[in-house]
């Protein structure tokens, strides 16, 4: 299984699928990573984590950690 | 979490409630709880639903979840400037017609339309209707119908539709709301496992999905953007702001800017001039007169210095006759061409000693170690000026300060010691406490509300995230901990700009680890007095300031307190834009404002209190007011005699010690103060006492107990107002206690067995608590899913 965490800077990936539940899975769906939509990988924090991607045209930060539950192609 | 109410101009009986922002109306964060709760019980009559125009998709998905709940809904599209300077189009008929509700054009920042849509909002309050027009797939459909038959019949119809969103999403919040039976929710249970198989995914996960889905219609239908592609000026700047090498040093930079100027140049200088002018002595207006007066008045400290260095010269003394003295002066003859004068530091009580020269000051002296003028020179400086103390009211425009003329007029008036005593040194010093932060406050209120609204704030979180986390704070704690260093009650103040509750608490609650600016003299003090003037005291006042703040992160996070409060770090990175000064300004204002709102009646009543313990007492058996040199009979130092022996574990159980430990809740550099007066008076000097009656075990184990119990009132009462709940400020206040308590025992009995005085049970005592809090730092832990504390119905 690819995940997001996988993506390299500056590479485009489409979701195929959400894994995980609860909070962090919902907040991850409210902010529109969602089945089909297109993550554009912008860059990594200076430390190494969270990532930044550009999503649904906006900017979002999320972690390696949460990343990882993002399956993508 | 708090909601702003508000009146509409020109609208009797409009009343505007301002919601926490939200992304969702999910039950897992405590935004969107509380916001979900006004909504579904206090019922508005409308909703104004105000959303980005340049960020349309996800923000048109919480409206898709605001048409469903049977309220009348206005949508307001912000920064419609931006929009159509971008050259992009916004279909506002078309997006009217596809969401059920109206649609309004606004820019807040540019002021266009507000009224508008106020208005439109009104109107939608009296006539309107909203109905969502926005379908899922049929099995999800089926199954919704399914449950508003069975569940949710005896809600009013246009409620009926969210509801059974909720429960079909298996929403817990709302499914312990309904109270269904079991019979109803098994049957309800098939139809959402039918749909859940029929589309591959949870029920929540498919509602989601599908609100997108029909966003990303919507937008195909109503939106074209012009530019696509090209880099805009926001993308430029975060290319350069977070970039993995410049990210970090311009971070340093900004940190570096903040502090400097918010609490070493104008901060410093407001405090200075909040403190000791306007409720100090007095002050020069607009400065004219400082240099001359200070320049005259260190020519003066010098004079007397170097006088009083070869002939013990006292002016102070009650006898003291400035003729004879002169006299006695002009005929000395030195027994030698330099002697050696102690000078008293008045932070610290430090006594230094500076060599004073009787003629020629050698060119190889030590200037921090010398008085700057001969002694032959101070004789004819005297001769020419007299020995009074240069006055600054003497020099340029001089203002009294308010205890000052309050002070004259209650002379004037012939009021009682005590009633001067509690106007000046009570109330005046109370609510000088509270006022003299403020002018530092807004300076760095001001800083903070451009550093967020431009969207770097947002930055900092995304740059330090990855430290901060493990001990359960936000990357914006870093602002607040910062700022600590100078002065913990801005501080404190400066958590407001973390918005997650848990980190914000957490941050309230740590902060005042970090040694202030205030107890650097007390600091001073210790390692002077017990510790041969040691540079490592003052650094390990530091570490352990860190180290506390990592230890309680770590064991609070795994509390009870803190665990039901999942906080999933997906946070939105805001286009950089230019703040408008109107923004930045209320932001600041608002903030100072509700500070001497919130926390000045703690502040003013503590500072009474403490007041009047220390300046009352039984002397001889009747009742009197003290002077300052009595305090020994005052009733605090009873009431010190009396708690005296809950720090025996830690070494230092007497009273004086007790007492100065409470007079350093007023402010901290008090504790200097006290001890100065409790330690002095003896034949040595304070600190040959303080040396005398510490150990060095027993005085750290006194230093950092007062380093990290409560802070000093002043940052109680910034905690009460950030916290906005008596329970968490007792909670905090008691945990900083509890915590400092815990660390001086340690100190003291692990200490003790090293120099020898060891106690079995302290020893044990030491152990278990070494022990319990291994125990709060390594048990096993895992991130809440749900959110299980309970939020309080508005």
């Amino acid at each position: 299984m690819k995940t997001l965490r996988q993506v390299n800077v500056g590479d485009t990936a489409k979701v195929v699928k959400l894994h995980g539940e609860g909070a962090v899975k919902r907040r991850i769906m409210d902010m529109g990573i969602t089945k089909g939509v297109e993550v554009y990988v912008r860059k990594v924090a200076p430390l190494g984590d969270p990532i930044e991607v550009t999503v649904r045209g906006y900017e979002l930060s999320i972690r390696k950690a949460d990343a990882e539950m993002i399956e993508i192609v | 979490m708090e909601k702003k109410e508000g009146k509409l101009k020109k609208h009797d009986g409009v009343t505007i409630t301002d919601l926490p922002g939200i992304y969702s109306l999910s039950p897992y964060t405590l935004e969107e709880v509380v916001a979900r709760n006004y909504l579904i019980h206090e019922r508005p009559d409308a909703i104004l639903n105000i959303i980005d125009g340049t960020n349309l998709e996800r923000n048109l998905y919480l409206t898709t979840q605001l048409t469903e709940l049977g309220i009348p809904v206005v949508v307001a599209i912000n920064m419609m400037d931006v929009v159509k300077k971008n050259g992009d189009r916004i279909n506002i008929e078309e997006l009217s017609k596809a969401l059920g509700c109206k649609v309004a054009e606004i820019s807040a920042l540019k002021g266009t339309g507000i009224m508008e849509a106020a208005e439109m909002a009104i109107d939608a309050a009296q006539n309107g209707k909203t109905v969502p027009m926005h379908t899922f797939s049929g099995a999800v459909e089926h199954a919704i119908a399914h449950i508003e038959e069975a569940a949710v019949h005896n809600k009013p119809e246009e409620q009926q539709r969210w509801y059974a969103i909720k429960i079909f999403e298996r929403d817990d919040k709302v499914l312990e709301q309904v109270g269904l039976d079991a019979a109803t929710l098994s049957h309800i249970e098939a139809d959402i496992k039918a749909a859940e198989e029929e589309l591959d995914d949870d029920a929540e996960s498919i509602i989601t999905n599908e609100r997108y889905v029909y966003i990303g219609e919507l937008i195909k239908r109503c939106y074209r953007k012009k530019s696509a592609g090209k880099l805009s000026a926001s993308d430029k700047i975060d290319r350069v702001v977070t970039n993995r090498w410049l990210g970090l040093p311009i971070f340093a930079a900004v940190m570096f800017l903040v502090y400097y100027v918010a609490m070493i140049t104008v901060g410093a200088a407001a405090t200075d001039w909040a403190n000791d002018g306007l409720f100090g002595d007095g002050w020069h207006l607009f400065g004219i007169g400082t240099a001359a007066y200070e320049e005259t008045s260190d020519e003066y400290t010098a004079a007397m210095q170097a006088a009083g260095a070869f002939t013990g010269l006292d002016a102070e003394a009650e006898d003291f006759d400035g003729a004879a003295a002169l006299a006695e002066l002009k005929a000395f003859v030195p027994a030698a061409d330099s002697a050696v004068v102690g000078v008293e530091d008045e932070e610290t009580l430090a006594i230094n000693e500076l060599t004073a020269y009787y003629d020629v000051i050698p060119e190889d002296a030590d200037e921090e170690a010398t008085v700057p003028v001969t002694y032959l020179e101070a004789v004819n400086y005297l001769e020419e000026n007299g020995f009074e103390e240069p006055d600054p009211a003497d020099f340029g425009v001089w203002i009294p300060g308010i205890p000052v003329l309050i002070g004259n007029g209650l002379e004037a008036a012939g009021a009682a010691d005590w009633l001067s005593g509690l106007i000046n040194d009570g109330i005046v010093a109370g609510v000088g406490a509270v006022l003299g932060f403020v002018p530092q406050m807004l300076v760095l209120f001001l800083l903070l509300a451009f550093l967020e609204s431009c969207g770097y704030m947002a930055r900092i979180a995304f740059v330090l995230d990855r430290v901060f986390r493990k001990f359960g704070l936000s990357g914006k704690s870093f602002i607040p901990m910062l700022i600590g260093t100078g002065c913990g009650v801005p501080g404190i103040m400066a958590s407001r700009t973390i918005e997650n509750e848990r980190d914000r608490r957490m941050t309230i609650m740590t902060t005042t680890f970090i040694p202030c600016g205030a107890k650097v003299p007390f600091i001073a003090m210790i390692a002077g007095a017990i510790f041969g003037g040691s540079a490592w005291v003052a650094t390990s006042a530091y570490f352990i300031g860190m180290a506390a703040i990592i230890l309680s992160g770590i064991m609070l996070k795994k509390t009870k307190m803190f665990s039901g409060d999942p906080a999933p770090f997906v946070m939105e990175l805001p286009a950089y834009h230019w703040p408008t000064a109107g923004n930045v300004l209320r932001s600041m204002w608002e903030r100072g404002w509700s500070f001497i709102k919130k926390a000045g009646t703690i502040i003013l009543l503590s500072t009474i209190v403490v007041w009047f313990t220390t300046y009352f007492g039984f002397v001889d058996g009747t009742f009197r007011m003290l002077s300052e040199e009595e305090i020994d009979c005052s009733i605090l130092a009873a009431v010190g005699g009396v708690i005296a022996w809950i720090f025996k574990p830690l070494g230092w159980g007497n009273w004086q010690a007790a007492v100065a430990s409470i007079t350093g809740l007023v402010a901290k550099e008090n504790i200097v103060g006290t001890m100065g007066i409790l330690y002095g008076g003896g034949d040595g000097t304070v600190y040959q006492t303080l040396a005398a009656a510490f150990t060095g075990i027993t005085g750290y184990s006194f230093l950092v107990f007062n380093l990290l119990c409560a802070p000093c009132f002043a940052a109680i009462g910034a905690i009460r107002r950030e916290m906005n709940s008596a329970r968490w400020t007792w909670f905090a206040i008691g945990y900083q206690c509890l915590f400092a308590y815990a660390i001086s025992l340690m100190i003291y009995q692990f200490g003790s067995v090293f120099t020898g005085g060891m106690n079995v049970i302290g020893l044990i005592a030491a152990a278990a608590v070494l022990a319990a809090m291994l125990y709060m730092l390594f048990r096993p832990y895992k991130e809440a899913a749900t959110l299980t504390r309970k939020v309080q119905k508005s």
